[in-house]
Parts: C-alpha cells; structure tokens; sequence
C-alpha cells in the first residue's frame, strides 16, 4: 500500500530522462523518406539550354549530387562558395535543380557568383522538388550508382558537413 | 408603350427583382466545389511542413499552395483519400500527417488515454473496496458507543463542579 | 542608467528571496521564531522590488530606450503606446519577469489575507514560495536578464510581430500567468502541509479560495486566447490543439479537478493525499508548461526564441522542484489519516470519479503533446501529433464526466440512494433527449456528433435547473451553491457553442468584383471595393462589404490586409460582426487579377457561447470564493 506514493515521483523522473534527451533533438529536422530509394525520374528543360532536357538516368553508372536552389533564396547565397570547393574537388558532379525560379535571375546569379554545377535544370512550378520531398531551399541529395538517393541535407550545406558527412559518403560509394 | 413599360418596372420592383439587379453572386475561387471539399477534408489532416504548427489547408504558405494544387490534380485523376494520403508520406515522411498512423510505435499513443482511463477507474473501485474494508475495520460497536457517551457524561459532570 | 536600477532591484530581490525563501522554513522546522517572523516582511520587500524592477522595464519601453537590448529587439518608436506597454512580455526576459513578479504579487496577497493562520503554516508557506522566487531570479539573472545593454544604442528597434499588436495580447499572457502562477499558493501550501506532518482539513479551507482565484484566471487566460486567435488570426480557428495552448489547458483540467477534491476535503476531511498530489501536480504542470515554452523542445506557433542554456536551467528547475515535492509526498502522505466514511453511492465517490476523467483528460493531452518528443528521443523516427488525434481522444473522455456532472450535485454525502437521483432526474433526460432531436433538426442538418453535444449539454443545463427549483422550495442558496451551478451552466452553454460551430458553420471561399455579392447563412454579403488607407505603422488596403438580410443593410464590415513598416508579411484583419446567435466573419484574401479580390466569408452560429460559457465558468468561481463561509470561517481559525 505504501509504495503506490512513490509512483509519481517514478513517473516523473522517466518523463525529466526523456525532456533532457528532447533538449538535444531538434523537432524542426525532418529525415527524408526517400533515403535508399531511387530517385523520383524526371524529365527538365536545362537551364543554359532549355532545348535541351536532363534526366537523372543519364547520371547511372557514378555518384553524383543534387543542389535544390533558387537565385531567390537567401541560405543558398551562404552554401554558394562551399559548393565551389565542393565542385573543385571533383568528388562528384553536382546538379543544380533550380526550384521556382526565373531563368534570368538564375542565369545572372551564376554567371555573377561562378557555377559549381556540371549542368542546372529548371523546375519552374516546383513539381519536381514534390517529388523529391523538398521543403526548404537549400537542399542537397547524395545520389549513388544506380540511382539510389543515400543522404540528404535539408539546410545550406557546411565545411564540417562535407568533411565530416559528404566526402567521407563519395568516397565509400565510390568503392562499391 | 410608355404604360406597359411603367407597368412591367413596377411589377419588377414589386417581385424584389431590382434588389439583385446590380448584386450578381460572386463565383467560387475554387473551380470545383466538390473536388474542393475533399481537398479540405483531406488537407485539413495534414501539416504544412514550413510553418510553426499550421494544417496544409489553413496555411497560405508557398510550398502549402503548391501542395494543395498537387492534391487537387490527385484528386481529380481519381485518387482516393488513401492513395493521396501515400503519395504524400513517400516524400514527406510521417511528420506530414496530424493524425498519427497506427503503427506499433503509435500503439501506445492510441491506446494509450482509454488504458489510462481503464486503470484509473479500475484503480478508483480497488481503492474505495479497501478503504470500506477499512473503515468497517475501525467502526465502533454499538455498545461501545454507548460506553464512551456514559464516560463522556461523567466526566462532563465533573468538570461543571470546579 | 534607470535600467542599471532594474537590473539592481532584481539583484537584490534575489538576495531577498533567498532570504524569504531559507529562513522561515529552517524557522519553522526548528521552532526559531525570530526567523519564523521574518516571512512576511521579506516577502513584501521581494514584492516592492520586483515591482520596481517591473516598472522600469516598462518605463524603458514607454521611453523608447534602445540602449536596452530587450527593447530594441521587441519594440518600435511607431508602436502605439498601449503595444509598448504589451511588449514588455512580448518576448522571453519580459514575460519572465512577468511571471515572477505575479508569483511575488500571490506571495505577498497571502502575507496579507493570512493574519489568523498559525505563524508556522504561514512561515513555511511563504518559505515555499520564496524558494521558487529565488530559483526563477536565479535562472532570469544568469540567462534571461531583460536589463541587458546594447552599447551604441540602437536607432531604432527591431518591433513587435504585428500579429502581436493587439488588445488581446495586452490582457491575455498576464491573465493566463496569474492563474498558471496561481497555482504555486495551493502548491506552497501542500508542500507546508506535508513539512508540518499535518493534513488537516484546515488546509483545504485555507487553499481552497486561492486555488479558485487562480483557476479563474487560469479559464480567462485561455478563452482570451482563444478569442484572440480567432479575431487575430483570419480562418476563424479558435483551438489548434497546439504544444503551447496544451501547456496552458493540461493544468486547467487538473486546476479542476483540484477544485472539487478540495471540496471533499474541506466538508468531509477525505481524499487528503489525493487533494495533495493534485496541488502538486497543478503547479508541476505550470512549470512544465514554461518549460515546454522555452526550451526550444517542441514546434509551435507561440514558442519564443530558443536557447539550450534555457532549457537546461528550466529543466534541472523543474526536476528540483517537483522531484523533491513528490519525494516528501511520497515520505509523509502515507502517514495521513483516512478521512470519513462514504458508500459507492455517495457524493464523494462522484466527485472523485469526475477526478478520475479530469486527471485522464490531462494526461491523454499530455501524451498526445509529448509523444512526438518521446518517439524522437527514442531515435524512432518524426511523428506529429495534431488536432486530428485530439479531437479524437478527448471528446469521448469528456463525455462520461458531462453526464456526471448532471447527477452527481443530487447526490448526497456518505451516502445516497442512487434511485431516489434517477426519479429526481428524469425530467432531465427528457429535456435533453428531446433537444438532441429537436435541435439538429431545426439547423437543418442532423449529426450523431451534433446531436449527442446537444444531449449532453441540455442534460446538465436541465439537472441544473431542477436543482434550483428544489433548492428554492428548500430556503435561500449559498453563494457557494449559485457559483456551482453558474460554473455548470458555463460549461453547458460552452458544449452547446462549440456544438454549434463545428456541425454548422458555413465558409465559402470567392472571388469578388465590386458590387457581387455573397450569400452565407441566410445572409448577403456585398462587396463595396477597397480603399487604401495609411495606419500608424502600416498602410492597410481596406475592403468594404454590406451585410444584408432580406435587401436591409445589417451593418458594413472593413476588413484589411495591412503592411506592416517592419515585416515583409501581409497581415489580415478580418471584420467581424457579432451576435448572440451568430458571427459573420469577412477576411480579405489577395488581390487576384483584374481587379478582383479573393475573399473569405464564414457564418459561426452560436460561437460566441464558446468564450461566454467560460465567462460563465469564471463568474462561477468568483461567486463562490465570496461565500460566507470563507470570510466567517476566518476570523474562527485561530487555533
């Protein structure tokens, strides 16, 4: 009888435990569903090119990455110059989706800023940034060999990212 | 021509015709309306993922506009509520839904307050049993009541001599 | 150089505190009465420094001070006087320090309203309550200090988010912290209860006031912000189910269930450990609450800025003050003597049934809350947890305690025959029977939801009504009975709105060229145009609609899409027109192409009934706080 009055004060330390390990998770942070899927298919006009399309298929056969970004969006002005390390280090060819954007201002941002991309498309109404589950601009896709998305970045991509996430993933990728 | 165009204007305003003349009824912002109530319906269960804690049909968000068109096209290619549901989950994850699947790691979610409920009235009738139990326990025979009245009425006596 | 002032007082009011909060209970533990009398002069000093600190931080912002960084992030020399002085608990430091000094403000009312309570039981109450001063001064002082510079002075500050420039925002966070705070006075004087070894029925008399003061603000606070949302925020929601609004309703729904535990406790000495669990858990769940708010832990529309160090401080807070009460809890409730005897049938166990759907109502929201947090900390994925679930959950919980609540004031103490209620009832049943029928038939559309929230609410309503027509015949009522069944009655007539709206609301969604017109509920609405017109820190685009019935023009309605100078976010303003029986709700959309303009029309029949049975549930408790009883029963207790 005497030891149902200690019960709540059990219930409590167990639910202190879990808020103390909830203060080092970040509810804004979504994992992507489409992690060790293929990559949804598409079909876009190239943004230097519009007569030209570009689809992920081409891409089979090596690791590569995709860059959702907007000349609109302002994080993605602060992952731009990592981008370009990232593209000089030949690591793996970035594409760049262009995600409801004007042509001309994209055009402008890259000729102005350098472009760390093997080529960029234009998803102008977004459709395919549904696909790929796509939130917040910028985000990043590690794509595999054959086609199977193995990490993503929601967020601008960092320093400590690629030395701590994204080379070390190319370069395992790479080996299989 | 002058009186039957006199009489016709007053059997118009006479038949209230005139008070809608210039009021026309606005048109739906939604082509559809039918299509638009499910959308709703089905929206409402869902969270814009780029707001603080809002539902994909309250929010005027970019991302939540785009997701409703798509929802739209779903519903219109004849989807049903399910299928629309998945499509939403494979690119969103289960963060998109506000109302929780039932998996085993909702179970206790769900089941969860009517447990609770359970044990709380369960443990409501356990402790009113015991406590009855109890009570009989240390209840007073009636004679010893009448006992304690008999001593309490001697010492009553007592204490009014001083 | 004022703030330096402010920043002082906080100082020195934690030096205070400290005081109030060690001696007196070292005091009273060892019999020292020089330090027993120090609590309530301490407590006073506490209350007229934090009062000054207080006022500083207004006048700061009432004289655009910029060189205080607070200010400069939450304020704006265009913000109208009225929302700079709102904006001082805009944001974390200030709504801190508001909490804290309401905390003092309950302190040292009981310091006051306690001159016939024995010195110890006032000495370890005010001990209590002293401590929990000084560990939020503590946290407000090495984390969260609102008197922190910005040397070169800001220009010009940063303002108030424009959803936040309103009247609700001026009365709704410091109604909801004084019944959140308010908690702690029931809470101290659990805790003196159990340090004493003493649980007597003296305690429930003496709590039980202060417990309805704070409840009665607890309810104003949240339908204010109910309210709030609904005028403020353009769709017409009025409860999102939403991680904060949850912080804020968990403990109204135990603060209720307190309520009536204390009432067995008062009149019959039982439940006395059950009583005191409840006023420990009333007041944990205020602090979890603040902690919810502030740690950065959940998603939510109203969370404020986030720091980990914040979260840490409020948690360890957390665990110290609530671990140790339900330590001593768990040490000395056991040794309580049962209170007296009562049947299955009574009244007590009624009430204590009521408890039991109160306590699983609260918890099932607070599972609901915290799962998504619990599932995340288990590594185990991202769920999210919304109104869907909720509503799901908590209206079948509350079902069983709405019929409660109609048979269990017939019910009689110790004892009753639970046959003699069902005779006295039946009219009751009729009542409610008939208008689950009649009801939904008259509003054209009938629902097995509908119908049953009419049941349940005319069932009470009814029971309700009976019972004064007996007590009637029986001589004049307590106040504490006429509370009761105003309390009741609120709680009836909220059902019956939230019923109402939800099963018979209309929206419709337009496009509209000037001079169309819109029909919603029996209503025309007809669109006038849009004017431009300049506000004091915004320029608004206002539209004008006419609403009419039967061709007569009712009333205009002006809502506005308003541009704020300091936000790139259009805010809406819907217009509202009000009715016992209904709103009209008009929110302009955008502006679409040729001229036209998206617009948004909703009929809420019978949504005001919504906040006005709250109103209701308030004035309840009010009346019954002023029972005689209370104020005689006061000057008898001296030993």
């Amino acid at each position: 009888m005497k030891a149902k009055f200690i019960i709540p004060l059990i219930l409590f330390l167990v639910l202190v435990g879990f808020l103390a390990v909830g203060l080092n998770r970040d509810p804004h942070e979504v994992p992507s569903p489409l992690i060790n899927k293929p990559a949804p298919a598409f079909e876009l006009p190239q943004l230097a090119d519009p007569k030209q399309v570009f689809t992920p298929a081409s891409m089979k056969g090596q690791v590569w990455i995709l860059n959702v970004w907007a000349s609109w969006c302002v994080a993605c002005r602060e992952e731009h110059p990592i981008l370009i390390e990232l593209s000089k280090s030949h690591a793996a060819p970035i594409i760049g989706l262009d995600y409801k954007d004007k042509r001309d201002d994209a055009m402008a941002l890259l000729a102005n800023q350098g472009s760390p991309y093997l080529l960029a498309v234009s998803d102008a109404n977004g459709r395919v940034g549904i696909d790929y589950g796509v939130y917040g601009v910028p985000e990043t896709y590690v794509i595999d060999k054959n086609g199977i998305i193995r990490f993503k970045q929601i967020g601008p991509v960092t320093m400590e990212l690629l030395n701590q996430k994204i080379y070390p993933l190319i370069n395992e990728l790479n080996k299989s | 021509m002058k009186r039957f165009l006199l009489f016709l204007f007053v059997l118009l305003s006479a038949s209230g015709a005139f008070t809608n003349v210039l009021a026309e009824e606005a048109t739906p912002l939604a082509d559809d309306p039918v299509v638009e109530q499910r959308l709703i319906s089905i929206s409402e269960e869902m969270r814009c993922l780029v707001c603080q804690n809002e539902s994909l049909s309250g929010s005027r968000s970019d991302l939540a506009n785009d997701l409703r068109q798509e929802i739209r096209t779903l519903i219109k290619e004849g989807k049903t509520d399910e299928q629309i549901r998945a499509f939403m989950v494979e690119r969103y994850g289960d963060f998109v839904l506000y109302r929780p699947p039932v998996k085993p790691i909702t179970w206790l979610l769900w089941i969860g307050p009517f447990l609770i409920l359970l044990l709380g009235i369960a443990g409501l009738l356990i402790y009113l049993r015991r406590r009855n139990i109890e009570m009989v326990k240390t209840d007073l025979s009636a004679e010893d009541n009448q006992q304690i009245d008999a001593l309490l009425k001697v010492s009553e006596k007592e204490s009014s001599h001083d | 150089m004022i703030p330096e002032f402010g920043h002082y007082a906080l100082i020195l009011a934690f030096c205070v505190a400290l005081i109030q909060g060690v001696l007196p209970l070292i005091g009273a533990h060892q019999g020292r009465r020089e330090w027993l009398v120090l609590a309530r002069p301490a407590a006073q000093v506490v209350f007229l420094l934090l009062a000054t600190s207080f006022l500083i931080l207004a006048w700061s912002f009432y004289a655009n001070d910029f060189s205080v960084l607070y200010v400069a992030e939450h304020s704006n020399s265009q913000l109208p006087v009225i929302y700079r002085f709102g904006a001082v608990w805009g944001g974390h430091e200030g709504s801190l320090l508001l909490w804290i000094f309401l905390l003092s403000t309950w302190t040292v009312l009981v310091s006051q309203l306690s001159k016939s309570l024995d010195d110890f039981m006032v000495a370890r109450v005010i001990g209590v309550l002293g401590l929990i001063t000084t560990g939020l001064l503590l946290f407000v002082l090495t984390t969260s200090n609102p008197f922190e510079r910005l040397f070169p002075a800001a220009q010009d500050g940063r303002s108030l988010n424009p959803l936040l420039q309103d009247p609700g925002l001026v009365f709704h966070p410091p109604m909801l912290y004084m019944g959140y705070v308010g908690f702690s006075v029931a809470f101290a004087f659990a805790i003196a209860s159990l340090l004493s070894g003493r649980l007597d029925a003296a305690w429930a008399r003496w709590s039980r006031p202060w417990t309805t003061a704070a409840w009665i603000f607890l309810t104003l606070g949240i339908a204010l912000g109910s309210w709030w949302a609904y005028y403020e925020l353009g769709w017409g929601g009025w409860w999102f189910w939403d991680p904060v609004e949850n912080a804020s309703f968990i403990p109204w729904l135990v603060g209720t269930a307190l309520l009536h535990s204390l009432a067995v406790t008062e009149k019959r000495g039982g439940f006395k450990s059950w009583t005191v669990l409840l006023a420990i858990t009333a007041f944990s769940l205020s602090l979890l609450g603040t902690f919810l708010v502030r740690s950065g832990v959940l998603t939510s529309v109203h969370a404020f800025a986030t720091d980990p160090r914040r979260g840490i401080f409020i948690l360890i807070f957390l665990a110290l003050v609530v671990g140790s009460s339900l330590l001593l809890y768990a040490i000395r409730a056991p040794k309580n003597t049962m209170g007296g005897k009562f049947s299955l049938s009574s009244r007590e166990t009624f009430i204590l049934l009521g408890n039991v759907f109160l306590v699983v109502a609260a918890g099932s929201v607070l599972l609901g809350t915290l799962y998504p947090l619990l599932i995340d900390a288990l590594h185990l994925g991202k769920i999210s947890v919304g109104p869907p679930y909720f509503n799901s959950v908590f209206v079948p919980i509350m079902t069983p305690l709405l019929v409660l609540m109609g048979v269990g004031p017939w019910t009689s103490w110790k004892d009753s025959n639970l046959m003699t209620v069902v005779k006295r009832l039946w009219l009751a049943g009729l009542v409610a029977i008939v208008a689950a029928i009649l009801i939904p038939k008259v509003m054209g559309d009938f629902t097995w939801l509908s119908s049953m929230g009419f049941l349940l609410a005319f069932w009470v309503i009814a029971s309700g009504c009976l019972q004064i027509v007996r007590q009637a015949k029986a001589g004049l009522p307590t106040r504490s009975f006429i509370g009761m069944q105003i309390a009741h009655l609120g709680i009836a007539i909220f059902v019956i709105g939230v019923t109402m709206v939800g099963a018979y609301q209309e929206e419709k969604d337009v496009r509209m060229l000037s001079g169309e017109t819109v029909s919603v509920g029996g209503y025309q609405i007809q669109f006038q145009g849009v004017s431009d017109e300049p506000g004091p820190n915004y320029r608004a685009m206002r539209g004008t609609f006419s609403l009419m019935r039967h061709g007569k023009v009712e009333a205009v309605l002006h809502p506005e899409k308003r541009n704020y100078f300091s936000s790139t976010m259009p805010m809406t303003e819907a217009a509202i027109n009000a009715g016992l029986t209904r709103d009209i709700y008009v929110s302009l959309g955008e502006q679409l192409e040729d001229s036209a303009w998206a617009v948004r029309v909703y009929y809420k029949p019978f949504v005001d009934w919504i906040w006005g049975g709250c109103l209701l549930m308030a004035l309840g408790g009010l009346i019954a706080i002023t029972d005689k009883r209370y104020r005689v029963k006061l000057r008898k207790l001296v030993a």
